[in-house]
């Protein structure tokens, strides 16, 4: 590898050719603030159109000063990050960025995580010298994302996120000059465009452009209506990543604190969705056994490849996109909305309350999963089977608002019966989890044998595409998994040409899995950050004395108790689901 | 179309058979040496010699930026790849030019056979033309030229037997004006949005489906067969030290013959304004002219002299753009042209990066602010900052230059920016908030005919005695003036104290 010499700020270093101004500096200490460029290392996501110009260094020799993160070295460059020439553009640059963004800070959703924000402290700046037109824009609110564009900064992260990551293409920027901005086509509302409610665009959304809707008020008001009897369950990501809210280090585990948290927040009953996670390993793990038995017999209806649904951004990603496919997914619904289903059933029958009058959250690492839980299907006669869902954001404001001093809670324990799970069950929070749980248990199911290492670890990793062959007492299971939704739609048309040989196919939409889901703390594009949240899932995992979610006791009392067989009758009325073709919704164009 | 043929000091390279054929019968082109060139190079040169003999003419792109063409070239020939583009510019956008689209109607075939010899040096065998929709005439007659060189054996596969493969495609643009740039150009080309991306990668080794791609303008294209067959010492023979050959202006403004010229690269302004261009409407003062479009900048009588090259233009803050050339004459505000152009690019810049987007906004409304009346020296300052910082920082050239006419005049007609913000006033008395309508007493016979015509009721006043206009309601339409018989109503450029 070639390597060239230079210096910047006098100090001289080398480094490989390609490499640009931005990374040589960090090399030797030297952090040059950007806004637009946003990296994740080792995800294959880098957003680098070199447009908000924050960045830029004087070079010797060159006209016009450099933006250094689009930049590469070239041999005896001497670069200058500081000038007063630099200083002054730079400042320039913010000024006009704030000269057209709403005084609204107080008051953000925002706040505190704002980049533009703390871009604005460090330059240290006390007055905006451009005063004029703001550019205004109509506010955009679906089941799980609000636009307020108004906010917007061009950084064209979202438009990486959902175009490059995804390919999903709900948001491009659209207009010219001052009224350009970021948008659905023709202006039109997030709902009516082909948006899978990911996530992944409020995930690195440097401004309040982009947040979810914040359901904690409901929440709240639900849990000071003494008619109602509020239960929550949080998923395996939330607890990985929640401390983080807290000043805790990355990958720190929270779960007692969590559930200590929400005890004193007032929920009557503190559940785990790991519970629900186990439920549909069972109902899935026996659909494949199912499937593929069938497949083996040669029946010519057998569907193969299975793929799994425990992600509703994948879902609705599906249902766009791949409505000729419908029938391929598994029909499990995903855990968020088994839970609520059992919940509502044999929970309130248990402790004898209406339907009506139980409430259930789910905390989540997602935001799809808020629309996801307002869908049709999984109502009954209008009543949700989960009635609010939050993400692991809002339920650290909610800790916050309760007055509680999180980092001294003592540890507690998840309520029984719907609280209990195992390790199979926390690793659905990482990319390739969640067939791994369910490989545990159909190994064990299709064989009869135990398993003698229980870690599949031909499934980890964190490749985008993954395949693996696991031996199932002779019988070869072909595996796929894709995290990320553009890698999915890979799998997806090798299936769609007839070209997929895989049995099973794992889908995340979101690159990393859970941990890394659209209502996680912030990463502010620092990719150890979510490596250290797959640590500590694996961690928990491993830190569990239950492995596999067939062993779980109170998910075999279920069986015994409720529901009978997996995928019997009462499973089929209550975990299982149909999916939609929704590549041809009627669209309507919004004037106002 | 008006072109003043034939009048001295002009010499037509470019335009050479504009209005001087049928562009739709390719044997009128043929008869006037159309495709003899590409002839001549596929049978006597390497691409090699024909890119040398570019390099020696000292040809440089027409677009603006002035690039050596024969370079740009070879940097596309070295370019190692399966597949390489030639790319037309034709997305001509700059207000008032039309110097692509006369070539483009009067001689396609002049921008076809030179793409085509284009290809064939760079290695390339496909080309396309990325033209404006707004030209239908344009896109018709480079429909026919390409579908009848198709027929003769002038495109397409083995091209007069050379074995030398080479097609030619339209792709349209929607308007954009960015879309000039050349990496927006080709973005836009490829489906996407049309916005620029940093330079490098430059086109020429990843460009158009990130394929070495040739992107030159339509007047470039146009003066390479010439060059071709009179040979490079000829053209290299006309024209200044390092800008050789002709240019192409489009003459506009407070002139008397507006319209197409081309003239050898060293004619001076004075030339071409007074000779050329037969002077001053109306005989009024020759205030300035602006060169360059949108980026470029207002030059005064000073530079009229000035012989009219690539480094001539920039030095004195201006450009050659395209070839716009606007002329102005003392009723011309400059403040108020400055802002013209800056509302322009306002519309026109892609919105990606900050200072274009943004900044460019801002120095519009602070030359707003000055032409309303409501200026303050400190906006003087700003406009100066702001313009320095937005050409240091954006990131295409639209935006690097989007400050030159904020620049040229302040540069230029700083005593305007002055006037208009201390004394509150207007010379030119075009900024209507700057000037009154006043009513001389001793004049009025009390006619009422300016009352009655007056759309907005401004003017009051009994039958018979002196009428008054009130300046607060006035809309400075000027039909009172017009309406008096009597010479009473005139144009006071004093500023008044409104109540």
């Amino acid at each position: 590898m070639e390597m060239i010499e230079l210096s910047i700020d006098n100090k001289v270093l080398r480094v490989k050719k390609g490499t640009t101004i931005l990374k040589a500096a960090r090399k030797v200490g030297i952090e040059i603030p950007t806004l637009c460029h946003m990296e994740l290392h080792n995800m294959n996501i880098e957003n680098k159109p070199g447009s908000c110009r924050v960045c830029v260094v004087e070079v010797d020799g060159r006209r016009n000063l450099a933006p250094a993160c689009i930049t590469e070295v070239t041999p005896g460059m001497v670069v200058n990050t500081h000038t007063v020439r630099v200083l002054n553009a730079r400042k320039t640059i913010v000024e006009l960025l704030i000269s057209d963004h709403p005084y609204d800070c107080l008051v953000c959703a925002k706040s505190g995580n704002c980049d533009l924000q703390s871009i604005a402290h460090k330059f240290g700046i006390r007055r905006v010298h451009f005063k004029g037109e703001k550019s205004t824009y109509r506010k955009d609110t679906s089941p799980s994302i609000i636009r307020d564009v108004d906010k917007c900064i061009m950084c064209r992260r979202c438009e990486m996120m959902c175009n490059e990551v995804q390919t999903v293409g709900a948001l491009s920027a659209v207009n010219r000059g001052f009224i350009s901005v970021v948008a659905p086509a023709f202006e039109m509302n997030l709902e009516q465009s082909s948006c899978t409610y990911c996530g992944q665009c409020v995930s690195v959304c440097p401004t309040g452009a982009l947040t979810e809707v914040d359901s904690t008020n409901k929440v709240l008001l639900a849990l000071m209506d003494k008619s109602k009897t509020v239960i929550v369950q949080t998923a395996p990501s939330v607890r990985a990543a929640l401390g983080e809210e807290f000043g805790l280090p990355a990958g720190t585990l929270v779960t007692g604190k969590m559930v200590a948290a929400l005890r004193r927040i007032g929920f009557k009953y503190v559940f785990d969705t790991d519970f629900a996670a186990d439920l549909t390993i069972m109902e899935e793990g026996t659909e494949l056994l199912g499937r593929l038995k069938a497949h083996l017999a040669g029946e010519s209806n057998a569907k193969l490849p299975i793929l799994t649904s425990c992600c509703p951004g994948w879902v609705n990603f599906m249902e766009h996109n791949f409505p000729d496919l419908l029938h391929i997914p598994s029909t499990a619904k995903s855990p968020q909305q088994m839970f609520g289903a059992i919940a509502k059933t044999y929970f309130a029958d248990l402790i004898g309350v209406k339907r009506q009058d139980l409430v259930v959250v789910s905390v989540m690492p997602c935001l799809a999963k808020k629309y996801e839980c307002q869908r049709d299907e999984f109502k009954v006669d209008g009543n949700p089977d989960v009635d609010f869902s939050i993400s692991t954001r809002e339920l650290a404001d909610l800790i916050k608002q309760s007055n509680i001093d999180f980092l001294n809670l003592p540890d507690e324990d998840f309520d029984t019966p719907l609280g209990e799970s195992t390790g199979a069950s926390v690793i659905f929070g990482n990319t390739g989890g969640v067939i791994e749980a369910a490989c545990r248990t159909a190994y064990e199911l299709y064989t009869g044998k135990k398993l003698d290492v229980i870690e599949f670890e031909s499934l980890r990793g964190k490749e985008g595409i993954r395949s693996a062959k696991l031996d199932f007492d002779g019988l070869t299971l072909n595996i796929g998994i894709a995290h990320g939704l553009s890698n999915a739609r890979k799998l997806l048309d090798d299936v769609r040409a007839g070209k997929s040989d895989y049995h099973a196919i794992e889908i995340m939409a979101c690159v990393g899995g859970c941990i890394a889901g659209g209502g996680q703390p912030y990463h502010h594009g620092d990719s150890k950050i979510l490596r250290q949240r797959r640590n500590a899932i694996y961690r928990e995992d491993k830190n569990k004395t239950i492995r596999k979610s067939h062993e779980n006791p109170y998910i075999i009392q279920l069986y015994k108790d409720f529901l009978g067989q997996p995928c019997g009758q009462k499973s089929h009325e209550l975990l299982h689901t149909v999916y939609y073709d929704k590549s041809r919704e009627e669209i309507t164009i919004h004037h106002d | 179309m008006e072109t003043p043929v034939n009048k001295p000091k002009q010499l037509r390279i470019a335009l050479r058979n504009c209005g001087m054929l049928d562009p739709e019968n390719i044997a009128e082109s043929i008869v006037r040496d159309a495709y003899q060139a590409l002839g001549k190079v596929l049978k006597e040169y390497s691409p090699q010699e024909c890119i040398n003999i570019l390099k020696q003419s000292g040809l440089r792109g027409r677009g603006g930026a002035g690039f050596p063409t024969g370079l740009k070239w070879e940097i596309a020939s070295k370019s190692k790849s399966d597949q390489k583009y030639v790319v037309c510019n034709a997305d001509e956008g700059d207000p008032g030019a039309f110097m692509d689209r006369s070539i483009l109607e009067g001689d396609p075939h002049s921008v076809l056979e030179a793409m085509a010899i284009c290809g064939y040096c760079i290695g390339a065998d496909k080309g396309l033309i990325y033209i404006r929709a707004e030209y239908p005439l344009a896109i018709k007659r480079l429909k026919i030229a390409i579908s009848q060189a198709m027929e003769w054996g002038l495109l397409g596969k083995n091209i007069l037997g050379s074995g030398f493969n080479f097609e030619i495609k339209l792709c349209y643009g929607a308007g954009a004006f960015v879309c000039g740039e050349e990496t927006a150009l080709i973005h836009s080309m490829e489906g996407k949005r049309g916005e620029p991306t940093n330079k490098p990668p430059f086109p020429a080794t990843s460009g158009f489906m990130k394929k070495p791609t040739n992107v030159n303008n339509v007047e470039t294209f146009a003066n390479i067969a010439p060059i071709i067959l009179k040979g490079p010492e000829w053209f290299s023979s006309i024209g200044t030290k390092n800008s050789k050959g002709t240019k192409v202006f489009a003459l506009a403004g407070k002139i008397n013959h507006v319209g197409l010229i081309e003239v050898p690269m060293g004619t001076s302004l004075r030339e071409i304004i007074y000779e050329i261009g037969g002077g001053i409407k109306e005989n009024k003062k020759f205030k300035a002219v602006q060169t360059g479009g949108p980026s470029g900048g207002c030059l005064t009588e000073k530079h009229l002299d000035t012989p009219i090259d690539y480094e001539n233009l920039i030095a004195a803050g201006s450009m050659m753009g395209s070839g716009g050339m606007i002329v102005m004459d003392e009723n011309d505000c400059m403040v108020s042209v400055a802002k013209f152009y800056l509302d322009f690019i306002v519309g026109e810049s892609c919105g990606k990066c900050t200072p274009c987007r943004v900044g460019n906004k801002r120095l519009y409304e602070i030359l707003e602010r000055i032409t309303q009346g409501k200026g303050v020296m400190k906006d003087l300052d700003k406009l100066k900052n702001l313009s320095y910082i937005i050409k240091d920082t954006a990131l295409c050239g639209l935006g690097q230059t989007s400050p030159n006419p904020v620049f040229s005049t302040l540069e230029n007609f700083y005593d305007e920016y002055y006037e208009h913000v201390v004394e509150k006033k207007c010379r030119a008395g075009h900024c209507k908030n700057l000037f009154h309508y006043v009513i001389n007493e001793e004049l009025c016979v009390g006619c009422a005919a300016c009352k009655r015509c007056c759309p907005v009721h401004a003017i009051t006043g009994e039958k018979r005695k002196p009428h008054y206009i009130d300046s607060n309601i006035c809309i400075r339409c000027n039909e009172c003036i017009e309406k008096c018989s009597f010479d009473a109503i005139s144009i006071q450029l004093e500023p008044k104290i409104l109540v």
